[in-house]
């Protein structure tokens, strides 16, 4: 119990801690790549300090849902970043959900998100709002088609018993369904993340946005939960992705040094993967809104492709 | 007979009592409203005792209902029955409490005499439906309870769109019928009695082709009261035109009774089903779920979206039948328990939240007196009661954690995913696809009700109406808190509640699988220790506690800040009126677009000018969408029939010397018919 409890806190506090880093590192590669200075690793914390020694501007025309976004959000992403191996190969809260309560509690964040968005009364939070959902609903029978594709090979929706299944079989990569469901979960997190071709989280154009616009009218604290929270998911997938498919170096057995190396592999493994996804924005340009929905059709097949191989392999 | 079926007698004395009591205030509506209420809440009281009763001590037995009839009215509370009947029994209290207050303004204007009389009518019936052991007796309280809810739907039969929706019911409900009387009539022909009882595993003994026949009868009967796709057309018209409180009930509980009769069917009068059954189940029930929710997306009528939620549920329901069947065939009991369990709590789940958020609609059509979304708006302000009551519906119906959708949606992924190892052939790809097409339908239902709740609740009013709305009465509120409070029951209760499957599936497929799996401590577990588990109150736990502590925080920092209250920012545009927010229209264009093969939208613009068609007076935009089931099956059928019948007005010709000759040709057949015999 206490040890669950430590865990617990553990991993939360890596979460917060690390995710502004890892969306700190992308931006600043994607820079590098652009030929631009970039802001630096550190301004994600910067920002976030910013955020939260300010004061706040609240629409007249928003109800008790704006207040209360932010909270849930927030919440609801670090309660399922908890719920997935990290450095351990057992989840400290592996008992209180797997692989499709982490699903739904980000539904439930976006799902609040989104009336958030309806509740200042402005075209472009409505407008964020419809998108977002839009591209969540496409995204997610995807998402769930590769998920079962790893859970029915571990026999578990438990993500613990995924990581565990995965480390004991040598080169479990290679597996045809495998390959297939990771590059389906690839674009799912791309699209869920709000990163091109998806959604370009840097831009300035109200039009083009999903994501951004449903937060426009947020401002210091709540906009600094806000922005957290979506750095939180963004680990928390990325995490999902890599500890899911590639689960080497978490550990199962408790120790210090053990740890501190099981560490080391995460930050490494999540590094390559920002590289990656810093070289798929940088030489993809935004799609079109209603290009979307062929991506992650895509996405879906591939899933889809994944499960007819298990026929066949 | 036991305490349990004392209670249900009791019961079923106190809807006949409120029937009664409503025929004898018929002249006096503010009587009726109390006395028809005050009996129906009783009634469900006991029901809710009753069910309770037959649950913790199953094996309650059959008896008769003092009626002078040609058949036994037999009446049969096992576990199977209970568990519809206390979802009967909560969702009626809920309903008949909410009552109070809806009906209170209609005192004096409508007649809630005949109101109070067929509202107890349908709860009798239903509580019959789910009680009857006997088939005649079945069909009786199944007409009975059909012929109340056509007069319920008809109550405001001034408006020829709630005639209409009404009469096209009451037509599809009695094609239904047909089909299941004719599937009793082939099993009774072949078991040679007319009992549940005598049913039970004879299905399966039956030749092949009848045993086929039979099922293919009852599922497509009952999935007409129910609304599968295709049967589904009038469902979406029927409940919104009722009264509110009578919408709830319909989608709630009555469509239940077609789940009830499947269940029946499937885990008590067949054995093992061959596979196709499953199959073709599973493939219906996927149909329904996607169909139901993708037209509930286009829907801005609040209640018509409602309605057509419900299909999309029932098609969940549906597929958790389905899974089972083909785990039953396949051999294992475990999983079919499993399934079965997820479909049973969804259909409770189902009446609990879909109850909830038809009589939280009640309150705002009542208050704004327009069904249309567009015209709402800003109703958190004026409602706010009301509002949060939509908002858990909303949340709950959305399968989000931890409400009791989440719970039962869970259930039924558990049991897909185990279904992949059940079987070799290429039929194991159908559970993992149907896994994923529920999660489309869960993400899609979550996106309808961003809208559902966002534009008549959120931002500023679109209209008068909706800026002077008043809140709903003490009494309907106290309704609709009862049944978001169960919300709340069912999902973080869930490890609790589970072991009362323990006595259906021990019924249904000879397994108890609570002790060993599903309900351990705070988590629920599916299947074996290593396959997933989830804890919706540990969730609620740690996320209460990680929010609290967040809001702690915050709020210390924001002591100091300066916090303003401003106009919307609104990317710099100045003056936000309701003209600028988003609609529901728009809200779903973007699926209406990518969905468009299956839309089939059509808009049209026409501009009117005096002078060139570039300077218009007015333009007129009109947009919809094809209803394809009605313009490609139902009216091809419909015109088939008519022309049918015009070819049958020749032998009706009205010449009395025909008609002689009718009678005579009749007579000597009968004749010769009874000769041979």
């Amino acid at each position: 119990m206490i040890a669950v409890f430590l865990t617990a806190i553990g991993q939360l506090v890596l979460l917060l801690a690390v995710a502004p880093l890892v969306a700190g590192v992308i931006r600043t590669m994607k820079a590098r790549l652009q030929t631009r200075r970039g802001p630096g690793i550190l301004q994600p914390y910067r920002d976030l300090h910013k955020l939260f020694g300010k004061g706040m501007v609240l629409p007249q025309t928003a109800s008790w849902i704006f207040s209360v976004t932010p909270y849930v959000v927030f919440a609801a992403t670090a309660v399922a970043g908890l719920m997935i191996p990290m450095i351990s190969s057992k989840a400290p809260l592996g008992l209180f959900g797997g692989v499709l309560a982490v699903v739904y509690l980000l539904g439930l964040g976006r799902f609040f998100l989104a009336l958030a968005g309806l509740d200042a009364g402005s075209s472009f939070g409505g407008l964020g709002s419809s998108r977002e959902m839009t591209i969540a609903a496409l995204a997610e029978p995807a998402m769930m088609l590769a998920v079962f594709t790893v859970a029915i090979g571990a026999n578990s929706t438990s993500l613990s018993e995924i990581a565990r299944v995965a480390t004991a079989t040598t080169w479990h990569f290679l597996a045809p369904a495998q390959m297939l469901a990771f590059a389906a979960m690839y674009v799912v997190l791309i699209a869920e993340t709000g990163r091109i071709p998806v959604d370009n989280p840097a831009t300035h154009l109200e039009l083009t946005m999903i994501h951004e616009a449903m937060i426009l009218e947020y401002s210091g604290p709540y906009l600094g939960l806000i922005e957290w929270g979506a750095s939180v998911k963004q680990l928390l997938l990325m995490t999902l992705l890599l500890n899911a498919f590639l689960p080497y170096g978490l550990r199962s057995k408790w120790s210090l040094g053990g740890l501190l190396v099981s560490l080391v592999y995460l930050l490494l493994k999540l590094l390559v993967l920002a590289v990656s996804i810093v070289l798929v924005e940088t030489t993809n340009a935004k799609m079109r809104l209603f290009r979307v929905p062929d991506l992650l059709a895509m996405a879906f097949t591939l899933a889809a492709l994944g499960l007819v191989s298990t026929f066949l392999f | 007979m036991g305490a349990p079926d004392a209670l249900l007698a009791a019961a079923l004395g106190a809807f006949l009592t409120g029937a009664v009591a409503g025929l004898a205030a018929w002249k006096r509506p503010a009587a009726a409203r109390v006395a028809a209420m005050a009996c129906a809440i009783l009634g469900c009281v006991l029901l809710v005792a009753a069910s309770v009763g037959a649950l913790a001590f199953p094996g309650g037995g059959t008896w008769s209902l003092p009626l002078v009839t040609l058949f036994p009215c037999t009446v049969r509370l096992d576990a199977l029955s209970a568990w519809f009947t206390l979802t009967l029994g909560v969702l009626g209290l809920a309903v008949s409490v909410y009552s109070f207050g809806y009906l209170r303004p209609m005192v004096g204007e409508r007649n809630l005499g005949a109101l109070g009389f067929f509202y107890n009518c349908l709860l009798l019936g239903v509580a019959l439906v789910f009680t009857a052991a006997n088939a005649f007796f079945f069909l009786t309280a199944w007409e009975w309870m059909a012929v109340s809810a056509f007069c319920l739907v008809a109550f405001e039969h001034e408006k020829a769109k709630t005639r209409r929706a009404a009469i096209i019911y009451l037509i599809m409900s009695h094609a239904g019928t047909v089909m299941i009387m004719a599937a009793f009539l082939l099993l009774a022909a072949f078991t040679g009695g007319t009992d549940f009882a005598g049913f039970h595993l004879a299905a399966s003994n039956l030749p092949a082709a009848a045993q086929a026949a039979v099922f293919v009868l009852f599922f497509a009967g009952f999935g007409v009261k129910a609304g599968i796709v295709p049967l589904h057309i009038w469902l979406p018209d029927a409940h919104p035109v009722a009264p509110s409180n009578v919408s709830a009930l319909m989608s709630g509980i009555v469509i239940k009774s077609g789940i009830y009769g499947m269940a029946r069917v499937f885990f008590d009068f067949y054995g093992p089903p061959p596979l196709w059954s499953g199959t073709v189940v599973l493939a219906v029930g996927v149909v329904t779920a996607v169909v139901g929710v993708l037209y509930a997306l286009q829907e801005h009528d609040l209640k018509r979206l409602l309605a057509y939620h419900s299909i999309e549920n029932i098609g969940i329901i549906v597929m958790g039948f389905g899974a089972a069947l083909m785990f039953r065939t396949l051999g294992y009991p475990n999983l079919a328990a499993l399934a079965i369990v997820g479909a049973l709590y969804h259909t409770m789940n189902h009446a609990i939240f879909k109850g909830l958020l038809f009589l939280a609609a009640g309150s705002v059509v009542q208050s704004v007196g327009t069904r249309n979304m567009e015209e709402m708006g800003g109703l958190i302000r004026r409602m706010p009661g009301t509002a949060l009551y939509f908002l858990v519906g909303a949340v709950a119906i959305s399968g989000l954690p931890p409400l009791n959708g989440f719970v039962s949606e869970w259930l039924t992924y558990q049991a897909l995913l185990a279904g992949f190892g059940t079987t070799h052939s290429l039929t194991r790809l159908m559970f993992p696809i149907a896994g994923a097409l529920l999660a489309l339908t869960a993400a899609l239902a979550a996106a309808c009700f961003v809208k559902a709740f966002g534009i008549p609740f959120l931002a500023l009013p679109r209209g008068e109406a909706a800026a002077t709305a008043k809140e709903a009465a003490l009494s309907m509120r106290t309704g609709m808190a009862i049944l978001a409070a169960s919300c709340f029951v069912l999902g973080l209760g869930a490890t609790w509640v589970l072991p009362a499957f323990d006595p259906i599936t021990q019924q249904a497929v000879g397994v108890r699988i609570s002790p060993a799996s599903i309900a351990q401590g705070v988590a629920l577990q599916a299947g074996t220790a290593q396959s997933g588990k989830v804890s919706p109150a540990g969730i609620a736990l740690v996320f209460l506690v990680l929010a609290g502590t967040a809001a702690l925080l915050v709020r210390r920092r924001l002591r100091h800040a300066n916090v303003t209250t401003a106009p919307a920012w609104d990317c710099g545009l100045p003056g936000l009126t309701s003209d600028n927010e988003y609609t529901a229209t728009a809200f779903s264009k973007p699926l209406r677009l990518i969905f468009s093969a299956f839309y089939r939208p059509r808009r049209e613009i026409r501009p009117e000018y005096e002078v060139s068609p570039y300077y218009p007076s007015a333009i007129r935009f009109e947009s919809g969408i094809e209803p394809t089931f009605e313009k490609h099956f139902y009216m091809p059928l419909k015109d088939w029939v008519f022309g049918q019948a015009r070819k049958m007005r020749a032998i009706q010709a009205g010449s009395i010397h025909a008609y002689l000759a009718y009678i005579f040709v009749t007579l000597i057949l009968l004749l010769l018919f009874g000769v041979r015999q």
